[in-house]
């Protein structure tokens, strides 16, 4: 649900990253963090245990610039991909305006990530929505190690849809940047649809 | 369900203002902000220099959120008043209109009793202000309010230009 303040002329927008623990959703985060221009960005929260697992919540807000003289402001979050924190995920989706998905490329993992493909429709459906009806991206992350998935077999199991997706490794940012532009374009062109 | 966009105009930013402006005069506060349940930052009074308000307001949210599903655990439906004690700050927060939070600094200057009696009056008034606000977006629709309806593709693509 995004957020339309006239008096300070900006337009925020909620995104979050799902996916199954350890697929790379703080990295992605981490990698916008390090890579983008101070007075774009503000401060990079990180719920996390001391394990650097995330607790609750990751969150970064970014400011991407001017549209029709409103600054747009993305407030991106991450939710706990560890299948325990369920309840911490729902809440994290309240709100949202795009999702992207990101999913683990080593072929061990495809179990989980069907796994929490299945708990985000559920989790977002509890909120009121509907995947198919708002902004959404898959990203292919870990696509170097030598254990990945072949590709045409993870978009057939986790983008039936045929969705924008991409290929990623988080870890040196590849593929990092052209998701979140991706969805934030889906964003804006959902709100432009929206309005007319 | 699904809450609708909120759209705030320049009337209303003014009027939210002077609710709050008022709470932190008369409850002696250093600040006041008020949230959205999202986690967006909707408007804050006071002395709030130096506060990272977008991460005040994120995490006040999320914790609004983490305390309703505790509060569901144990057969409430919600705990509409939290407080926290620190050793010169403290923090009051109270859930508003349904979908809006409410959050008042203060230190040794005001005391937890008024700050609970100055938030209860302007919470009255901000659950008016933010009904008629809601009740505006269902009657008008998003076409009316939004300023997005006629960007074009290009203008999207001229925000990634790098």
């Amino acid at each position: 649900m995004s957020f339309i303040n006239y008096s300070s002329r900006e337009i925020n927008c909620k995104i979050v990253y799902y996916g199954p623990g350890l697929c790379g959703k703080t990295t992605n985060l981490q990698h916008i963090y390090l890579k983008t221009n101070p007075e774009l960005k503000g401060k990079m929260i990180s719920l996390a245990t001391e394990t650097e697992r995330t607790l609750f919540f990751d969150f970064l807000p970014l400011a991407l610039g001017q549209i029709r003289g409103f600054k747009t402001r993305f407030h991106l979050y991450t939710v706990p991909g560890q299948v325990f924190y369920d309840a911490s995920r729902k809440l994290i989706l309240k709100g949202v305006d795009g999702v992207v998905f990101v999913a683990d490329s080593q072929i061990e993992r495809m179990e989980a990530n069907l796994e929490s493909m299945d708990n985000l429709r559920i989790n977002l459906k509890d909120q009121g929505y509907e995947l198919e009806k708002i902004p959404f991206v898959v990203q292919y992350n870990k696509r170097d190690l030598p254990n990945a998935a072949p590709l045409d077999e993870m978009k057939r199991l986790l983008n039936p849809m045929n969705v924008i997706d991409f290929e990623a490794r988080a870890q040196t940012g590849e593929g990092v940047f052209e998701t979140l532009k991706a969805v934030a374009k889906g964003v804006l062109s959902d709100l432009k649809r929206l309005s007319r | 369900m699904m809450d609708s966009q909120l759209v705030l105009y320049e009337e209303d930013h003014r009027r939210i203002l002077g609710v709050i402006g008022r709470l932190v005069r008369e409850a002696n506060s250093k600040g006041v902000f008020v949230v959205d349940k999202n986690g967006q930052l909707i408007a804050e009074a006071g002395e709030v220099r130096g506060i990272d308000s977008t991460s005040l307001a994120s995490l006040t949210a999320g914790s609004i959120a983490a305390t309703g599903g505790l509060a569901k655990i144990i057969g409430e439906e919600d705990f509409p008043i939290h407080f926290h004690q620190g050793t010169r700050d403290n923090l009051h927060i109270t859930t508003v209109a349904r979908r809006m939070i409410l959050v008042v600094i203060f230190d040794e200057r005001s005391s937890l009793g008024l700050v609970r009696l100055r938030v209860k009056k302007a919470g009255v008034e901000l659950e008016k202000l933010f009904d008629e606000v809601r009740k505006r977006a269902e009657s008008e629709g998003s076409a009316a309010a939004s300023p997005f309806a006629d960007i074009t593709d290009d203008d999207i693509d001229n925000l990634f230009a790098d």
